[in-house]
C-alpha cells in the first residue's frame, strides 16, 4: 500500500496540483510540495529528478533571490554608505560600501556615487538573503564588475540555465557567432555589447521562447549561421 | 496532552482559541452550538419608520427603516423596492476607519439584503401606490456600533426586526410622505415571512455558531445561511480562505435550520 | 411569490430542453486560452457560451504602501470588473458594490491555494475583466484567474475551478445562462479546489429545501470536476511542442 511510485517522468510538463510521485522515498524540492504521501507540483513547469529530489522548473515567474547567485543589477538609489539596486525581482537589494570597495573611504569627504552612480549596471554576487527576503550584495568576487555601455535585456529567470547551456555551450555559441560580449545573470538579466547586439538578442529571445523543446541547439546554430552571412 | 500544545504560540489569540477547541472548550465557556445572550429592542429610533437594536453578547447593531416614494423600476412597474446599506461605524472598533463602505461593509449589506429579498418576506406588490408611477422604496440602514463578532447574524436580526415593526407613513395630497415622529394611524408594513441568518464558523473540523471577535480570527472559513420560517434555505454565502466538504455543508444546513428556529422566537410578532 | 417579471418567457425548460437546447446537466460550450497578453506575467481567457472573462496577473511584485505589506507573505488581490459594453444595456464603468463583493469572495477562493508564504512582503495582483456577460460571470472570471496564475508561474497547491448551478421551473440545472439567471428561482455559484470535494467559494440566492441543497452541491462538484480536466489540458496545450524538427 505504501508503494513508492514515480507518476511523472523527467522533463514531463505538469500543472499545479499534479501528483509527481507517491511514497515517502521521493522528496519535494523547489516547485514541489508534499501532500500526505504524495509529492505534488506547485507550478506549471517541467519535472526534474536529481537523486531523490523532485523539482519543477517553472516556465514563467519572477526571480527569487538566492545566496551565491551571480546577477546583473542596476543602481536605483544611494545613501551615504550603501546603494539600493534593482535586481529584476519583487525584492530590492542593498550593496554596502564595505562590500563594494576594498580601501578605506572617508564618507565625510567622498560621495559614494563616484564608485557607482544611479543607473550604473553591475555584475554582482548575492551575499545573503534573509528570511523576509532582505538581499545583501557583494562585489567581492572575481567576476564582479561594472558593465559599461552595451544594453540590457530580460528573460524569464527559470530559462537562464538553457541560455547558458551545458558547461556554457549555448552562450559560447552565441558569443562566437555574433562576436558580442555577453554576460548572463541568474536573475534573468542579460547584458550585451558589440556590433551584433540586436542579432544576439534575437537568438536569446528564441531560446527563451523554445526553452522547453528538444533540438534547440541545432536550431539556434542554424539561425545564427544563416544570419551572420 | 501538554505535548501537543507545545506546538502553539500561546501569545497569539488565534492559536490559543484553536488549542481550546481541541479540548472541546470555547474561550467564554459556551457550547459549540450556543449563541451568546441575544436581545432585540424595537421602536428604538423615533425618526425612523421602523427600527431595532440588537445585542448578541457585546456585539451591538442598530437598524433603521426609512421609506420613500419613488418611480418603480421599469421592469417591475407594479412593485416597490428594497435597498440595504451597512455602515461599520468607526466607534465600533479600532479596526473600522471612516470613509465609504469597504468590502466588509458591502458584503454584510448584500448578504443581509439577499436573506430578506430571497425569502420574499416583503410583498413588493403591496408597496405599489400607482402602477408604473409611484411605489414605496424601503431603505434599511444597518449601523454596527460595537464589534464583538458575528456581525452578519446581528445585522440580519436587526434588519428583519425593524421591518416587522415598521409603519408606512401617510401620504399627503401630493403623494409625498408625511414626516412626523408619531406613528398614530399608520399601518404596519405587511410582511410574509421571518428569515433568520445563521453564520457557522469552521475551525479545523469543528463547527461553531456565533463566533465572537477573538474566535473569528481563528476561523478557517465561515458559512452564512438564511433560513425561512418553513425551514428552507433562501440564501448562502461562504467566506474566509478555508474550504468546506459536501458533508460539512449538509451538516451546516442542519445546524442553521435549528438555530434559526430558536432565534426566530425572539423576533417581534409583526402583522 | 408574486406575478411573473416583465419580459419573462413562458417556460425556461420544456421536457428536457432548456431555451438553448441544453439538457439540465449540460454546460454551455467552454473555451479557454492561456498566455494571450504580452505584458501581464500570466493571462488567460475563459468562456461559458456567451459569457467571456479575461484575467491578467502582475506579480509577485513590490507592494506599496509599505505599512500594508505582510512581512511573512504575499498579499493576493483579485479585482473583478465588468466592462461597460459587456451587458446589453451599457453599465456604468468603475466599481459597484457587486464587483466589490465578487472581488472579495474570489480573492478568498484563490488565496486558499496560492503559496503566499513563498513571497513575503510582495503583492500579487489578479485583474479580471468581464468582456461579455451572459450570467455566471464570476465563475468564468475565477476560472480565468486560476489559469492566469498558473501561467504566471505563481505557485499553487492546485487549480481552482468554478461553475454555477440553480433551479429553473422547479428543475435543478447546471451552468446558469442568460434568461435563466433573470427569471429562474435559484442561482448558486461555487468554486472548488480542482476536482476535490472542497468548496472554497459558495453563494446562493433563492429558496431550496435541504434535499435540494445537497443535490445542487453534488451537481456543482461534478461540474467542477469536468472543468478541471479541461483547464489542465489548456495549460498543457500552452506549451505543446509544435516545433519538432523544424
Amino acid at each position: 500500500m505504501e508503494q513508492t511510485e514515480l507518476v511523472k517522468k523527467e522533463k514531463e510538463l505538469v500543472v499545479p496540483g499534479d501528483v509527481i510521485a507517491r511514497g515517502l522515498e521521493y522528496l519535494p524540492g523547489a516547485g514541489c510540495y508534499r501532500y500526505e504521501n504524495e509529492v505534488r507540483s506547485k507550478l506549471l513547469g517541467l519535472v526534474r529528478l536529481k537523486d531523490r529530489f523532485l523539482s519543477v522548473v517553472p516556465l514563467a515567474g519572477v526571480y527569487i533571490p538566492k545566496a551565491g547567485d551571480g546577477i546583473i543589477a542596476v543602481v536605483e538609489d544611494l545613501q551615504s554608505t550603501f546603494w539600493i539596486l534593482d535586481i529584476n525581482s519583487p525584492y530590492d537589494a542593498i550593496l554596502q560600501l564595505g562590500e563594494a570597495v576594498g580601501e578605506f573611504v572617508d564618507i565625510t569627504k567622498t560621495d559614494i556615487s563616484v564608485y557607482y552612480d544611479i543607473g550604473d549596471v553591475i555584475y554582482t554576487k548575492i551575499l545573503n538573503v534573509s528570511r523576509s527576503k532582505s538581499v545583501q550584495l557583494t562585489m567581492n568576487d572575481y567576476r564582479a564588475k561594472k558593465l559599461v555601455g552595451g544594453r540590457i535585456m530580460k528573460i524569464t529567470p527559470s530559462k537562464v540555465p538553457r541560455l547558458i547551456g551545458k558547461e556554457g555551450s549555448m552562450i559560447e555559441l552565441i558569443k562566437n557567432k555574433t562576436g558580442c560580449l555577453i554576460v548572463v545573470g541568474q536573475n534573468g538579466v542579460v547584458w550585451l555589447k558589440g556590433e551584433c547586439e540586436g542579432f544576439a538578442a534575437k537568438a536569446i529571445l528564441m531560446i527563451e521562447a523554445e526553452a522547453h523543446t528538444e533540438g534547440l541547439t541545432d536550431r539556434v546554430t542554424a539561425m545564427l549561421e544563416k544570419g551572420v552571412e | 496532552m501538554l505535548q501537543q500544545w507545545k506546538v502553539f504560540d500561546m501569545a497569539k489569540t488565534e492559536n490559543y482559541i484553536k488549542k481550546l477547541i481541541e479540548t472541546n472548550l470555547r474561550i467564554d465557556g459556551r457550547a459549540f452550538d450556543q449563541f451568546r445572550q441575544t436581545q432585540i429592542e424595537t421602536d428604538f429610533i423615533g425618526t425612523a419608520e421602523g427600527s431595532a437594536r440588537v445585542l448578541i453578547g457585546n456585539t451591538q447593531v442598530i437598524a433603521g427603516v426609512k421609506m420613500d416614494v419613488i418611480e418603480p423600476y421599469p421592469d417591475t412597474p407594479n412593485e416597490g423596492s428594497l435597498v440595504v446599506d451597512c455602515e461599520l461605524v468607526p466607534l465600533a472598533s479600532p479596526e473600522f476607519e471612516p470613509g465609504p463602505p469597504n468590502e466588509e461593509a458591502v458584503e454584510i449589506a448584500r448578504v443581509v439584503d439577499r436573506g430578506i429579498r430571497e425569502s420574499h418576506c416583503i410583498d413588493f406588490e403591496k408597496l405599489c401606490i400607482t402602477p408604473g408611477e409611484l411605489a414605496w422604496t424601503v431603505h434599511i440602514d444597518v449601523h454596527i456600533i460595537d464589534h464583538d463578532g458575528n456581525l452578519i447574524d446581528a445585522a440580519a436580526l436587526a434588519a428583519i426586526s425593524a421591518l416587522l415593526t415598521a409603519r408606512i407613513p401617510k401620504l399627503d395630497t401630493n403623494n409625498k410622505p408625511v414626516r412626523v415622529m408619531s406613528k398614530e394611524g399608520q399601518a404596519l408594513l405587511p410582511m410574509r415571512d421571518k428569515p433568520v441568518e445563521i453564520t457557522i464558523g469552521k475551525i479545523n473540523s469543528t463547527f461553531l455558531v456565533d463566533g465572537n471577535l477573538d474566535e473569528e480570527t481563528a476561523f478557517d472559513a465561515r458559512l452564512t445561511l438564511a433560513v425561512n420560517s418553513a425551514g428552507n434555505l433562501c440564501a448562502a454565502q461562504k467566506g474566509g480562505k478555508g474550504w468546506f466538504t459536501t458533508d460539512e455543508l449538509l451538516k451546516a444546513a442542519d445546524i442553521a435550520i435549528e438555530k434559526a428556529e430558536e432565534l426566530r422566537k425572539l423576533l417581534p410578532k409583526g402583522v | 411569490m408574486g406575478g411573473k417579471k416583465v419580459g419573462a418567457p413562458e417556460n425556461l425548460i420544456i421536457g428536457n430542453k432548456r431555451l438553448d437546447d441544453r439538457t439540465p446537466e449540460d454546460f454551455r460550450p467552454m473555451e479557454m486560452s492561456v498566455g494571450i497578453l504580452k505584458h501581464a506575467i500570466g493571462s488567460a481567457t475563459f468562456n461559458f457560451g456567451n459569457t467571456r472573462a479575461l484575467a491578467g496577473v502582475f506579480g509577485p511584485r513590490a507592494f506599496h504602501p509599505k505599512f500594508l505589506q505582510d512581512p511573512q507573505k504575499a498579499v493576493l488581490r483579485l479585482k473583478y470588473a465588468m466592462a461597460p459594453f459587456s451587458t446589453l444595456d451599457r453599465s456604468r464603468p468603475g466599481h459597484s458594490r457587486r464587483s466589490m463583493e465578487i472581488s472579495k469572495v474570489a480573492t478568498d477562493a484563490l488565496a486558499s491555494v496560492v503559496f503566499v508564504e513563498d513571497y513575503p512582503r510582495t503583492g500579487i495582483d489578479v485583474f479580471v475583466e468581464i468582456l461579455q456577460a451572459d450570467a455566471s460571470t464570476r465563475c468564468a472570471g475565477i476560472n480565468a484567474a486560476s489559469l492566469a496564475l498558473a501561467d504566471a508561474g505563481v505557485p499553487m497547491r492546485n487549480l481552482i475551478t468554478s461553475c454555477s448551478v440553480g433551479k429553473i421551473d422547479g428543475i435543478l440545472v447546471l451552468d446558469i445562462g442568460g434568461l435563466e439567471d433573470n427569471f429562474g428561482e435559484v442561482d448558486m455559484a461555487v468554486s472548488m479546489i480542482a476536482d476535490q470535494d472542497k468548496f472554497v467559494h459558495l453563494q446562493m440566492d433563492g429558496i431550496v429545501t435541504k434535499e435540494e441543497w445537497g443535490q445542487l452541491l453534488t451537481m456543482a462538484r461534478e461540474g467542477c470536476g469536468e472543468i478541471y480536466k479541461k483547464m489542465a489540458a489548456a495549460l498543457r496545450e500552452r506549451y505543446a511542442t509544435t516545433m519538432e524538427g523544424v
